[in-house]
């Protein structure tokens, strides 16, 4: 055994540098999209701050009945529609941070099955598993 | 002492939950006791709130690297305290402040080898599933209910913070076989004496069972968990302060993720609060490291301590619908 990182170890923490870079600059120039006007957003930007206060639920329904006016709440992946507006873009790179640690553990299972760690390979890919569960708005519920 | 103290804690906790969450009277209380202070839009231009959470972000930024605590668990109190947006929106928003941090730590962590992957994979795998199941119930009960129990966690935490001791080399007289057989040890090198420090765990069974009450707050509460992940790893199950400090920051971007979905998932997510509360947490860090030189750590401390207090007291009396301050 020595101090020095083990591969897995090494591997995880690159994937996981380039998902965070990747991730933190992509906000920042969503951001300026938005914030500047530069592409139009769904709830317009000086109506925003009349809807935080409620609890989510009256929220999502007040910004579907006053601007998107679907026949579903814009809950789970739905966001996806609506990239083309400047406050939904911003819902990509809070994804990829949120989404990169899958993207780890996925990366780290093989070389743990042929160095023969079965038990964390499999702890591992459970992991994984569960964390998509929670990406993937099956688990959604509410008020 | 820390065990029973952590014991006690739990138990007052685990009472506080029944007692809420089963009593009607609570659960039909108004939500109007849990609503704003102050008026959600008004005559206020739009960019000020964002702004003025900027500012404020950037000094808990400072604050938090100070007082030695994460984001998240000054986060939360605070802005669902005195703050105009809701406390559903707070959490989502406290869980990416989080979990963005833990990100920027993370990689250095693991290749400098001070966080330990081996530690972190099956402590994570029950947290970040209980994550999951806080965040659920968090959703589903009343706000009221929620900002109570915040109020009581914060409390709690300060208790944890005003008397629990740090270890920086825990003496673990034998590792036990759960840890044995996961392997879940290590060596680290201490920059400051200049010698390879080897370490394992004991307690194993404990100390995962302690992160299933952990990762369900976190989940709930969206404070990430740096505040309860630190004596656990540390006090519970003997590793290393340093290598506790590493992979509970760590801990916290596989925890966070799962709790952070099902607040994206629900709709919890806006990005007017997230991203500048992102960029002023990040700026007061980058800042707060360079005053951490000459500053004083322990009256830093019980600053972060009374804020804390001031903050879950806030947070009951909200919760009761009291207005006190």
């Amino acid at each position: 055994m020595t101090s020095k990182a083990t591969e897995e170890q090494l591997l995880y923490a690159k994937i996981l540098e380039k998902g965070m870079l990747v991730g933190l600059v992509l906000l920042f120039v969503t951001f300026g999209l938005y914030v500047f006007g530069i592409m139009p957003a769904a709830v317009p930007l000086d109506e925003i701050a009349g809807y935080w206060s409620q609890p989510v639920h009256e929220y999502l329904v007040a910004i579907n009945t006053n601007f998107l006016h679907w026949d579903h709440l814009p809950t789970g992946w739905s966001w996806i529609k609506l990239i083309g507006k400047g406050d939904f873009i911003n819902f990509i790179p809070i994804a990829i941070l949120s989404g990169v640690t899958i993207m780890c553990y996925l990366a780290i299972v093989p070389g743990l099955f042929k160095r023969g760690d079965k038990a964390y390979a499999i702890m591992a890919l459970a992991e994984a598993a569960i964390l998509t569960l929670a990406a993937s708005g099956l688990l959604s519920v509410g008020h | 002492m820390t065990k029973s103290m952590l014991g006690k804690i739990g138990g007052i906790y685990a009472a506080l939950i029944c007692a809420l969450t089963l009593h009607p009277a609570w659960a039909l209380a108004s939500e109007a006791g849990a609503s704003n202070p102050v008026p959600p839009a008004g005559d206020t231009a739009w960019w000020v709130w964002p702004l003025v959470l900027l500012v404020v972000t950037f000094f808990m930024g400072i604050v938090a690297v100070l007082g030695g605590v994460g984001g998240g668990v000054l986060y939360v109190p605070i802005i669902s305290g005195f703050f105009p947006f809701h406390l559903d929106f707070v959490r989502g928003t406290g869980l990416l402040v989080a979990l963005s941090g833990a990100l920027a730590a993370g990689p250095g962590l693991l290749k400098m080898n001070m966080a330990s992957l081996r530690l972190a994979i099956p402590v994570a795998l029950i947290a970040s599933t209980m994550a999951i199941v806080g965040a659920m119930v968090g959703l589903a009960l009343p706000t009221n209910v929620v900002q109570i129990l915040l109020g009581a966690t914060i409390l709690g935490i300060v208790v944890i913070m005003f008397t629990a001791k740090k270890s920086a080399i825990p003496e673990v007289k034998q590792a036990d076989p759960l840890s044995s057989a996961l392997r879940i040890c290590g060596i680290y090198h201490e920059a400051s004496s200049g010698e390879d420090i080897n370490w394992c765990v004991h307690r194993t069974p404990m100390g995962l069972a302690t992160f299933i009450i952990i990762g369900f707050m976190a989940g709930m509460f969206g404070l990430g968990a740096g505040w309860a992940n630190v004596p656990v790893l540390n006090l519970m199950m003997g590793a290393p302060l340093k290598i506790s400090v590493a992979t509970s920051k760590f801990l916290l971007s596989i925890t966070d993720t799962s709790a952070a979905w099902i607040y994206l998932n629900k709709g919890c997510v806006i990005p007017m609060m997230v991203v500048p509360s992102l960029i002023g947490i990040m700026l007061g860090s980058f800042v707060g490291v360079r005053i951490l030189k000459v500053a004083k750590p322990t009256f830093i401390r019980w600053m972060v301590i009374a804020i804390l207090a001031f903050a879950g007291v806030k947070a009951l009396t909200k919760g009761l619908g009291i207005d006190l301050f």
